[in-house]
């Protein structure tokens, strides 16, 4: 049972931490801020619910599950909120997400959604 | 598998803060440094376990409400900093 658990454990955290590094290098690498609030949105809403689960059991039953598990609640809820006003604010903002026409001639040229 | 994720949750705060120097706009900045925030949460329940310190929870706990805050209260600020007359005016409608 012991084993069992430690291997769900370890699968759990190696999950998050490939999720993590994803959502990272996205943040870093996509060509514009709509696509990196994508990359870092929807990773970050698995890989801190994987992690928090792969240490919820590898600890012991006690008062810190239930504070485990209230911290991944409210991750869970308050993460796509902040990613949504985030994206909301910038399209206020006045920015535009970067569309390529497939239709055009494949020049690779950026154009903004009118 | 613990300090792997530990390892990896740095190497992502790592990537997260180069995009906080480097962001073209606001907007960046305040998406990588709200990604930070969360990576700090997620560092400190796992390091804190792995170290075994006292009462780590707590602190992540509350470190996460008041990085949820903070994204909102600087993104309200930007999201009607560019356009204030289309803010409604109480004194202009009546």
């Amino acid at each position: 049972m012991t084993a069992i658990l430690e291997l769900l454990s370890g699968l759990c955290l190696f999950l998050g931490g490939v999720l993590c590094v994803t959502g990272g290098v996205g943040l870093l690498r996509m060509p514009d801020f709509f696509a990196r609030v994508h990359a870092s949105g929807v990773t970050e809403t698995l890989a801190a619910p994987l992690l928090l689960i792969g240490l919820l059991l590898q600890m012991e039953l006690s008062l810190d599950s239930v504070k485990v598990i209230m911290i991944m609640i409210l991750v869970l809820a308050t993460n796509p909120t902040a990613t949504h006003a985030m994206a909301k604010a910038t399209l206020h903002g006045g920015q535009r997400p970067l569309v390529f026409d497939n239709d055009q001639d494949a020049g690779g040229e950026g154009s903004s959604k009118p | 598998m613990l300090t792997a994720a530990i390892v990896a949750i740095l190497v992502t705060m790592l990537l997260a803060l180069i995009r906080t120097f480097l962001g073209p706009t606001e907007y960046d900045r305040m998406l990588a440094a709200n990604s930070f925030g969360t990576k700090t949460v997620l560092l400190i329940a796992l390091a804190g376990y792995a170290l075994s310190w006292n009462s780590f929870l707590d602190v992540a706990l509350l470190y996460a409400l008041l990085n949820f805050v903070g994204t909102i209260a600087v993104m309200r600020f930007f999201e009607y900093r560019n356009a204030p007359e289309e803010r409604d005016d109480p004194e202009s409608a009546v």
